[in-house]
């Protein structure tokens, strides 16, 4: 999220918190707090109103302190630069957050009848757990090695201990009570992934940006001309998602 | 107790490809058809833009295909090890519903070449007995292809495929692949329009010496009234064939062409939502009375009476019937006996990736078999001595779309996430050709299925279980052709150059590769080695036959489907023409 002018800057402020502090007076309630008045308070004490200041991200499945790792897991993987806004801007959290509690979460298409036993990686995934079960144990294992190893949740880590932590869930060094590290990783990076470039109607890839970033053009694909008059030459059209020919 | 229902003359299980060519063809000979589809209805309606171009639906959460929580397999790579359940999809993507796999295929149609027929001979004249593996269990196809190109040809008119022929009736014909068998005539489409990457593929291997030409098509290059009267779409190269059915009934597909062909004879009856649990055997196991069907809409069992029982479902799908069954022996690698879940055969697969700074290939710019191939070192169509494997691989170059969760790439030694990631991503996605190869395999004794002691599905059965793993063989060849593509991308002049990375064991049932699964219920001249004979008929029980890629003796280094569909118009000529004037084996051995 860019702030505009006299907006107040969030993202240094740890979602969680401003949270907390909205839920003290009443979830739904719009804080209000005049830019000047926000400024004068001390750092870690700023409120913003959620509803004029914050992207709309109220999530279904994850809850607050989740809330807190997934969007800062997703930034780091996703970070704002002059390429695209940070992954949370981009609505991946919100993907996420979707897919986690619908169907897929539950683990809809999934064979999940036991017999369970470990196997050997070329057998697949052998969990018991349906992927919104898998985040929740596996965010919580994270959170756990982070305060035991770094004394602070994820969100709160300098990037390059954050970086540290994501390296060692992708390689499955992380020691997690549990969860293997690297199962849960595979599923939230190709997630993160799918927020970023799946339609916008799941919630993430805002304004199309994940498809601008490469140059895809979306769902209006009549090539057959386009195919020889553009060969070797780029293609430069507004990309076009599901709702805009709905 | 099941409702017991009116016999028919024909019950066939399964409605792809095979299911809809034999429930064309016998309807149209006139006998009652009726056709079991376990999954969805489907039409020619069933797809719409904007829907149908939505990645995440179909190419991610795998909407078109087989639904593992209701039936899957469990798989291991040796007879040593406990196998357990595929929960998800991986490796292979087997379809559900009216249409099958056909749905949602490339539309890659090919016909095997003479050599695959023929195989053990040609290997052991050209190379000797001792040159094939102790394990590997080559054998000759028993019907050549000479027998079989009038069905390759009815095939491919029927679906319209858009290809070059190479050699008609024994004339080299330039621009097609000098390579193939001898047909009667052209193909009934010219190729599709050349994407840019296939042009420089073309450029390249035609420098090396090799003979490119267009891969043959399932896609229209043109509007097509194929001979049933089916009209299809001109192709848009909209890029989303695979995972996905076509909106503009461009790509040829069973739900299009030969089930509505069939639903215009009244005998015909399509019966979707039910689920064949079992083939009904006599006592003595000598003929089929019919099948068993649970509706899964409503849960209520069926039994479906009928003169001719015709197993038309995915491979896996024919051969865990035959095993619930009892059709046949099932086969037992350790004492080399039985022949149900028999020469389980995969693909040896991989893709090369090649970096142009200077080139735009627009990558969604596609369609499902577009691209160029050469056929060089497929087949026998090299000397083997120096090589020390068995078989070979089709190695094209394809534009088959650029959907961006799962068609992006970035050079080696790229970071996997952050904003260096980004920028290569942003580069590189529209700057990157792909090549692929395209290996066989050859069947091999400790390679097979069979029922799975432990895991059911939600029928109550027992799962079928894979044992399989990649052989020496599999290795060796992997290993020299992954290498023969990258010297490919490396002559195109890149600016990056991906890794090789050849196929080695053990093989994971994770990773996507080919849905190229073959055997388990092959053809062959011997009862004692085969399941099926050159008909397709099983040498057990005489009014059943099984169609698909579950009868290739070995599977070959091209997308099967032109062959199954060749293999199913073959079937169906000796049902109506010989089977019919005399029920019984077709053959005496």
């Amino acid at each position: 999220m860019k702030s505009g002018p006299g907006e107040i800057e969030m993202a240094d402020i740890a979602r969680r918190d401003m949270l907390t502090m909205a839920g003290a007076v009443g979830v739904g309630v719009a804080i209000p707090v005049s830019p000047a008045a926000a400024e004068a308070l001390p750092k870690d004490k700023v409120q913003g109103s959620p509803a004029t200041s914050a992207p709309a991200r109220s999530y279904q499945f994850f809850d607050l302190n989740e809330a807190a790792f997934i969007e800062a897991f997703v930034d780091h993987l996703v970070p704002a630069d002059e390429l695209s806004p940070s992954g949370t801007e981009l609505g991946i959290t919100i993907y996420i957050d979707r897919q986690l509690a619908g169907a897929w979460g539950r683990g809809a298409r999934m064979y999940l009848l036991g017999p369970w036993a470990a196997g050997t990686s070329q057998q697949g995934y052998q969990l018991p757990l349906a992927p919104a079960d898998l985040y929740r144990c596996a965010i919580r294992a994270v959170e756990a090695h982070c305060e035991t190893v770094h004394g602070g949740s994820f969100d709160r880590l300098q990037p390059a201990q954050r970086q540290k932590i994501v390296q060692a869930l992708s390689d499955g060094s992380l020691p997690l009570q549990e969860i293997p590290a690297r199962v849960f990783f595979d599923m939230a990076y190709a997630n993160v992934m799918e927020g970023l470039f799946a339609d916008p109607i799941y919630g993430g890839n805002k304004d199309k940006r994940g498809w601008r970033l490469v140059g895809f053009p979306g769902v209006m694909a009549a090539h057959a001309e386009n195919i020889e008059r553009f060969r070797g030459k780029p293609y430069p059209v507004e990309p076009l998602g599901i709702a805009d020919l709905s | 107790m099941p409702t017991k229902l009116k016999e028919v003359d024909v019950v066939i299980v399964g409605m792809g490809w095979t299911g809809g060519i034999m429930a064309k063809e016998l309807s149209d000979a006139g006998l009652t058809v009726v056709g079991l589809e376990r999954g969805a209805p489907r039409s020619d309606a069933g797809f719409s833009v904007p829907m149908i171009r939505d990645e995440l639906r179909y190419a991610v959460r795998n909407e078109l295909f087989m639904d593992v929580s209701r039936d899957t397999l469990t798989f291991r790579n040796k007879p040593d090890q406990r196998a357990l359940p595929m929960r998800r999809l991986g490796s292979f993507l087997p379809g559900e519903g009216v249409g099958g796999a056909g749905v949602h295929w490339n539309g890659q149609t090919y016909r095997f070449s003479p050599h695959d027929h023929g195989l053990r001979s040609r290997v052991e004249e050209r190379y000797g007995k001792s040159f094939i593996p102790r394990d590997m269990q080559l054998a000759d196809w028993p019907m050549s292809y000479a027998e079989l190109e009038p069905f390759y040809d009815k095939f491919e008119y029927m679906a319209g495929i858009s290809g070059k022929a190479g050699n008609i009736a024994g004339r080299i014909q330039e621009g097609g692949n000098p390579f193939e068998g001898p047909r009667a005539r052209e193909y009934p489409n010219p190729p599709l329009k050349p994407s840019l990457a296939s042009e420089m593929f073309t450029e390249t291997t035609k420098k090396l010496g090799y003979h490119p030409f267009p891969r043959p098509a399932a896609n229209m290059s043109r509007p097509y009234t194929n001979p049933d009267g089916i009209k299809l779409g001109e192709c848009q190269y909209c890029g989303f064939c695979e995972n996905f059915g076509c909106e503009a009934n461009a790509k040829a597909s069973p739900h299009i062409t030969v089930i509505p062909a069939a639903l215009r004879n009244k005998n015909f009856s399509l019966r979707p939502h039910a689920w064949v649990t079992r083939v009904n055997l006599t006592p003595d196991g000598k003929r089929a009375t019919g099948v068993s069907y649970t509706s899964v809409l409503t849960g209520e069992e069926f039994e479906q009476p009928a003169n001719l029982v015709i197993l038309c479902a995915y491979g896996f799908g024919n051969v865990h019937l035959m095993l619930l069954s009892g059709i046949g022996k099932p086969y037992d690698p350790v004492s080399d006996t039985g022949t149900v879940g028999k020469g389980y055969c995969y693909q040896v697969a991989t893709v090369v990736q090649a970096f142009f700074d200077d080139r735009i290939f627009n990558p969604f710019m596609g369609a499902g078999s577009l691209g160029v191939v050469i056929d060089d070192f497929n087949g026998d169509n090299f000397d083997h001595g120096p090589v020390g494997y068995i078989g070979g691989a089709s190695i094209y170059s394809a534009s088959l779309g650029g959907r961006p969760i799962n068609q992006r790439t970035v050079p080696p030694g790229t970071p996997r996430w952050g904003a260096e990631w980004k920028k290569a991503t942003a580069h590189w996605y529209s700057r990157t050709l792909q090549m692929s190869v395209q290996g066989s395999n050859m069947a091999s004794r400790y390679n097979y299925l069979d029922l799975d002691p432990t895991y059911r599905n939600a029928f109550g059965l027992p799962l079928m279980r894979m044992t399989y793993n990649f052989t020496d063989n599999d290795e060796k060849l992997s290993a020299h052709l992954t290498t023969v593509a990258h010297d490919i991308g490396r002559a195109m002049g890149p600016t990056h150059l991906g890794p090789k990375m050849p196929r080695r064991a053990p093989y994971s049932i994770v990773p996507y590769q080919s849905t190229h699964n073959t055997g388990g219920a092959i053809a062959g001249h011997d009862p004692g080695k085969s399941a099926l004979n050159r008909y397709l008929q099983s040498w057990d029980v005489a009014n059943v036959f099984v169609m698909g890629a579950s009868a290739f003796p070995h599977n070959s280094g091209y997308n099967p489907t032109g062959a199954v569909g060749a293999l199913t118009y073959w079937a169906a000529d000796a049902i109506r023409t010989k089977y019919l004037k005399d029920p019984g084996p077709l053959l005496h051995i």
